[in-house]
């Protein structure tokens, strides 16, 4: 692989931009791996990037049966932030946060971060004691967040309007680095880093059937023929029941449509990322101009990729609330995709009933900010059994009763 | 949008007048029952890709429960049918069976 470069720019733009080569290999999967990663979205790749990079382990093969980066890797609102409540759901998002910041350096791709400081606003009294809460537990746990006035909110985001009627702003949660980046480049620059390490990575290769003996995983059949492996990882977010039935065990989980919507291009208006949960919207402003909107989840289980319309009109409507200058802009697109919402609301990275298989699922309405952490995590969990940052996210965290009550942080917006 | 037809009063409902309720025909487990049962009973569920029975409340209509066949992927409504029951009655299941030959749900098909 080439290095991309200041002086990589200049070489190719001195011969026509000839020398330039494919970001990542597409070859045909062998007839065994050492490890199979299931789904080429930010973590499966992220996996795999960490499996390579603090295991050594390469002898490996990430399969999609779509495209690489086509599921909601590449339809989130692509928001970074780690200011949650409780110790496992900071540490592991911090991690991520953290593993973002250098992100662009380590794998030689610019993923454009951009820690532009992300707000959390107080729109309710309820909201504002659960904030401050979580500014507190942020101190004690090493995430830098601090509860700011409404007069602090308005100098941050000059566009917003405290005074609605139905929901005024009443303060905010602040997280100075938090971001965003871009999301599909944080999944090509896996991809291109992984390829480099000597990874196969197989795109429009469908998992069928997960094969086991004796308890243990030896293989999936594809439809590219039977591949074998010693390990598996399962790491498909919305398809993980439809996988891991195939794999003969259940998750605690349900799939719902997730949808965002941007607006047309328009001058820079708004520079930090806005997040208003009591009224299920979220808002930042790429660096094409676009609004980029996220909204609510469906009510109910669907693998639609599409999303109800009647979520577009409340989500919206809430916004035009807060930030009045929105009622004259034109949207563009909208589009959903199928999140994995499991009974606590907190993502699942776990050893499995089968032997040598591993599942990381669940992340809902949150996943992409984690990507880091959560390769970083399964790929410990998948080398070598056991990931400290993994340990509280069990899938058997149910039976015992050890949830991770993240809801009121991540029931919907993210 | 998703359009159900509520069994009791008849009205073509879309999903805002209408609250979901989640999986349909569970088994309730209480105390005495086995921890995997009572696992299962809280939190595991039917997440097919295809058909799938569910319980819905016509919450701002006629307020009463009831169940409909689904398809996931693709939202087509195979029929609603009354709370009172612990399966899907035949005529409901055929109704599955002529757009979706070979279907299965937990026990039923």
């Amino acid at each position: 692989m080439k290095r991309y470069s200041a002086f990589a720019v200049a070489r190719e733009a001195l011969r026509y931009h000839t020398g330039w080569e494919r970001a990542w290999r597409s070859p045909e999967p062998k007839r065994r791996y050492d490890v199979i990663i299931v789904g080429a979205g930010g973590h499966g790749l992220a996996t795999a990037y960490f499996l390579g990079k603090n295991f050594g382990i390469t002898n490996v093969a990430v399969i999609e049966k779509g495209w690489l980066g086509g599921g909601n890797t590449g339809r989130n609102t692509t928001i970074i932030r780690s200011n949650y409540l409780q110790d496992p759901s900071a540490a592991i998002y911090e991690k991520a946060r953290s593993l973002y910041e250098t992100m662009s350096q380590d794998v030689n791709y610019n993923i454009m971060f951009s820690p532009r400081g992300v707000i959390m606003l107080a729109q309710t009294e309820h909201e504002c004691r659960g904030y401050k809460r979580t500014a507190h537990a942020n101190a004690l746990q090493g995430v830098q967040t601090e509860w700011i006035s409404p007069e602090r909110v308005k100098e941050l985001v000059p566009i917003i309007n405290l005074e609605g009627p139905r929901y005024p702003v009443l303060g905010g949660l602040w997280q100075a680095r938090g971001g965003t980046a871009r999301h599909d480049a944080v999944a090509w620059g896996y991809a291109r880093a992984c390829s480099a390490m000597g990874m196969d990575i197989i795109q429009k290769c469908e998992v069928t059937g997960v094969r086991t003996e004796a308890g243990r995983v030896v293989g999936v059949d594809t439809t590219k023929g039977a591949i074998d492996c010693d390990k598996l990882g399962m790491v498909v977010a919305g398809n993980a029941s439809v996988l891991s039935e195939q794999a003969g065990f259940r998750l605690p989980m349900e799939s719902v449509a997730l949808q965002a919507l941007v607006s047309e291009p328009i001058k820079p208006c708004m520079d930090v990322v806005v997040m208003a949960n009591t009224v299920h919207g979220y808002l930042s402003q790429s660096d094409k101009g676009e609004m980029v909107i996220g909204g609510g989840t469906d009510v109910y289980n669907n693998y639609t990729q599409r999303g109800s319309f009647n979520h577009v009109e409340e989500t919206v409507r809430a916004l035009n609330e807060t930030f009045p200058m929105m009622s004259r802009l034109k949207m563009l697109r909208q589009w959903g995709g199928i999140v994995d919402v499991t009974g606590d609301r907190s993502p699942i990275i776990s050893s499995t009933p089968v032997g040598g298989c591993f599942v990381n699922c669940g992340w809902g309405t949150g996943g992409f900010k984690a990507i880091p952490g959560s390769g970083w995590a399964m790929a410990e969990l998948m080398a070598t059994g056991h990931s400290k940052l993994a340990e509280e996210f069990t899938m058997t965290r149910f039976r015992e009763g050890k949830f991770i009550d993240e809801s009121v942080a991540a029931g919907v917006a993210h | 949008m998703l359009i159900l037809e509520c069994p009791y009063c008849g009205v073509n409902a879309e999903e805002t007048e209408l609250s979901a309720g989640g999986e349909a025909h569970l088994k309730r487990f209480g105390p005495g029952s086995s921890d995997d049962n009572f696992h299962d009973y809280l939190f595991v569920r039917e997440n097919p890709r295809g058909v799938h029975l569910e319980r819905w409340r016509h919450a701002n209509g006629c307020g009463k429960w009831f169940h409909a066949a689904r398809c996931t992927t693709t939202l087509e409504v195979f029929g609603t049918y009354s709370a009172q029951t612990t399966e899907p009655p035949q005529e409901i299941k055929d109704k599955i069976s002529a757009r979706r030959p070979g279907w299965s749900w937990r026990e039923f098909s």
